[in-house]
């Protein structure tokens, strides 16, 4: 849809074609994950600091709101370090594949009905795919940096997000199963109206199967809830960069800008499950109570107001990542294994089976 | 045709976030399991034992402060106790209970940085930052005693630098009643977090018998069951006039001796400490705290061995004197020593992981062990 107002504001011609795709794909960059990267590590800062009884940044600005500017112009600044024994091209290769994995996942986010990077029908198995990409990306960092805190940190984060992307996609199937579709488009389209029409009430409608499926649909809630804080590498799962163990586990030997499209694609990555949650689950950009814009007939405002809807949403979930962060331990890279294999995965298909079963209905 | 697999070899430290300062672990790993540690020492030895051959008796308290950097009281109290012994100076009573306060108020600030950084080992980091603010509120009261917030040089051979600040003792009360609470949410934040249960109950699992044979002693045996605790079992100074209980380790989520259990002893240790604040607060006599300082220390030949209850276990002084002003020899028996010794044995098939949680359970003072 963007794209077509691009092309429509370009003309049309190849050119057009060109120019409009490029900034289609760079606008999410410099319009949400770029600014929201910034206020989230200004976030993660300032909610850290009031749960343990501090201040946080104080210094730079009004409560220190210049403080990520000026660690981003530090790390753009410093020396980019490649050490002797490293495998340059996979050292060079890995932050960009780790990024634009990460990155390309926003393509396919509903951010309102209007502001879609790309309408994909599958766009559910797309977030998958290219969300897979990290992994890769991951287990280059490690290798090449020839370290063998990286490799062990590496290795782990592989394992974990292997292992929790399947509970992720199971439940992710059982809702492809009562919606009968893959694009995240269409799922939020169908939780409209009030908050009682989520998912996670059971969908819309107010049919029998819809009050069946409430205890499952929570279930699977949490389910993946969990699952993303361990693919996102959060606490209680930040095995891959447990700095009490592995310093800093994969990315300990990169240092200025590489380091900082590891920085940057894990908090790009927090909002990015957040918002497949929220899409999921929890209406997507829809409001719980209707659209202002309704109200007063100004049919403009509702793009905007779904997309504060949606940020706000996604938002909370990134302040609960964090939340959780700053209150619990951290588990064995084995309990964390456990949890998935013996506990998620079986409680998923057994929802998944139960789904099923009430979908049949 | 078998794959060849071979140990991989991980250093772990000098420089490292979690070996609580410069010590240097050598790990052999198959996968993630540990067949072997080898702790490697001496990057902080500051020579200290022989470095007190060069000096006077009283100048050498304040490098006793700095062995075990976070229980110097602990450290000067023995000191002291070691060289009044030697001298047979009795000390005026009201010294006596400034000593015990100012010693249980460093159990209670030391045993708060081995529950925080401890917590930070297992990746909770905000139980920490509690921790340390009321450890800060220790080193307050420290600071309006003797002005010092780290090193204090506070307990003297026969006496004290300073009586009391005439604030002390209310504050000190203050800081024992803002102190409970606190404790009890650091419980609820972290001892009984189930996922802290799972990452230290059943891990590390020290036997009494490994426990003596290996010379452990403070909260690391008692978190083996095992009660003993010098305050009691050969008591110093003022402490069979006081109330308390000696925590052991019961097992209460796993195994007795576990990580939980020696963690879970210091909690409860700080528990009696405030009992004891409280009934030498109540007990406090009046009195000169420098009268029984001796114008020059020159004991007469001879050999004494003291010991008191460190923060970190049994804190020992052994002094020879060749009747100069100097000692011919002092040697001290650090806790942290002794129990550090025993790490191999608690790793062994154990994960990468749980050797920061066994090194942060029993708790070692770099300062201590190298001296």
């Amino acid at each position: 849809m963007m794209y077509d107002f691009l092309v429509d504001l370009f003309g049309n011609s190849v050119f057009a074609d060109i120019i409009a795709g490029t900034i289609q794909s760079l606008l999410p960059l410099f319009l949400f994950i770029l600014p929201f990267a910034l206020f989230a590590v200004y976030l993660e800062r300032k909610v850290s600091a009031h749960m343990q009884d501090r201040l946080g940044p104080m210094r730079t600005g009004w409560h220190g709101w210049k403080q990520t500017i000026a660690d981003i112009i530090k790390l753009i600044q410093k020396e980019d370090i490649i050490a002797t024994d490293n495998d340059k091209l996979l050292f060079n290769l890995a932050p960009i594949v780790v990024f634009v994995g990460s990155y390309a996942a926003f393509a396919a986010i509903p951010f309102s009905s209007y502001f879609i990077g790309t309408e994909l029908d599958l766009g559910i198995f797309y977030i998958v795919a290219v969300t897979g990409l990290v992994v890769a990306g991951i287990l280059m960092a490690g290798w090449a940096s020839n370290n063998k805190y990286s490799l062990l940190g590496s290795m782990r984060s592989v394992a974990q997000i292997i292992s929790y992307e399947i509970p992720t996609i199971l439940v992710m199937l059982s809702l492809v199963m009562i919606s009968g579709t893959m694009s995240l488009h269409t799922l939020s389209e169908q939780q409209t109206g009030y908050a009682w029409n989520w998912y996670i009430f059971g969908g819309p409608g107010m049919t029998l199967s819809k009050f069946l499926l409430i205890p499952s649909m929570f279930i699977g809630f949490l389910i993946i809830y969990i699952s993303t804080l361990a693919e996102v590498n959060r606490t209680p799962f930040d095995i891959p960069e447990a700095e009490s163990e592995l310093v800093s586990g994969y990315h300990t030997e990169y240092s200025g800008m590489k380091f900082a499209m590891f920085f940057l694609a894990e908090y790009a990555n927090m909002f990015a499950v957040s918002a497949i949650v929220v899409a999921l689950f929890l209406g997507g950009y829809q409001s719980p109570v209707g659209y202002f814009g309704d109200l007063i007939g100004a049919s403009w405002m509702i793009p905007i107001e779904q997309f504060t809807w949606f940020t706000v949403k996604g938002l909370f979930f990134v302040f609960v990542q964090m939340w959780l962060r700053w209150t619990l331990p951290r588990l064995r890279v084995d309990q964390l294994m456990t949890t998935s294999w013996k506990y998620l995965i079986p409680i998923a298909f057994v929802n998944l089976i139960i789904i099923g079963l009430i979908t049949l209905l | 045709m078998a794959i060849k697999t071979e140990e991989m070899v991980l250093n772990m430290g000098p420089q490292h976030p979690s070996t609580h300062g410069v010590l240097r672990l050598e790990l052999a790993l198959e996968g993630e399991i540990i067949t072997n540690v080898i702790p490697h020492i001496g990057y902080l030895h500051r020579c200290f034992e022989k470095h007190c051959e060069a000096m006077t008796y009283p100048q050498i308290v304040p490098y006793t402060d700095r062995m075990d950097y976070l229980a110097p009281m602990g450290n000067e109290f023995g000191y002291a106790i070691a060289m009044e012994k030697l001298l047979g100076i009795q000390v005026p009573e009201r010294v006596d209970y400034i000593r015990v306060i100012m010693a249980e108020l460093q159990r209670i600030s030391s045993h708060l940085v081995a529950l925080g950084t401890y917590g930070a080992d297992i990746g909770a980091f905000t139980p920490f930052l509690y921790c340390f603010i009321d450890r800060e509120k220790v080193l307050n009261l420290f600071e309006i005693t003797c002005g010092a917030r780290l090193l204090y040089n506070y307990i003297w051979i026969g006496g004290l630098s300073h009586d009391l600040h005439p604030d002390f003792v209310r504050k000190t009360r203050e800081f024992i009643k803002e102190f409970r609470p606190n404790l009890k949410e650091i419980n609820d934040l972290l001892s009984h977090n189930r996922i802290f249960i799972d990452r230290t109950a059943n891990v590390g699992i020290l036997p009494i018998d490994t426990a003596i044979n290996y010379g452990v002693s403070g909260p690391n045996l008692r978190g083996s069951g095992f009660k003993w605790d010098i305050r009691k079992d050969d008591p110093y100074s003022i402490y069979n006039k006081f109330d308390f209980d000696i925590p052991v380790g019961e097992g209460k989520y796993g195994t007795v001796g576990d990580s939980w259990d020696r963690y879970y002893v210091r909690v409860l240790e700080m528990e009696e400490s405030c009992r004891i604040i409280e009934q030498a607060l109540d007990q406090l006599p009046e009195g000169d705290v420098q009268s029984a300082i001796p114008k020059r220390v020159k004991p007469v030949v001879g050999n004494v061995y003291a010991r008191v209850e460190n923060p970190r276990g049994d804190l020992g002084y052994f002094i020879i004197s060749d009747g100069s002003t100097s000692p011919y020899r002092v040697k001290v028996r650090a806790p942290s020593f002794v129990t550090m010794q025993v790490l191999n044995e608690l790793c062994k098939g154990y994960m990468v992981a749980d050797v920061v949680t066994i090194l942060g359970s029993i708790d070692i003072v770099l300062g201590e062990i190298d001296r």
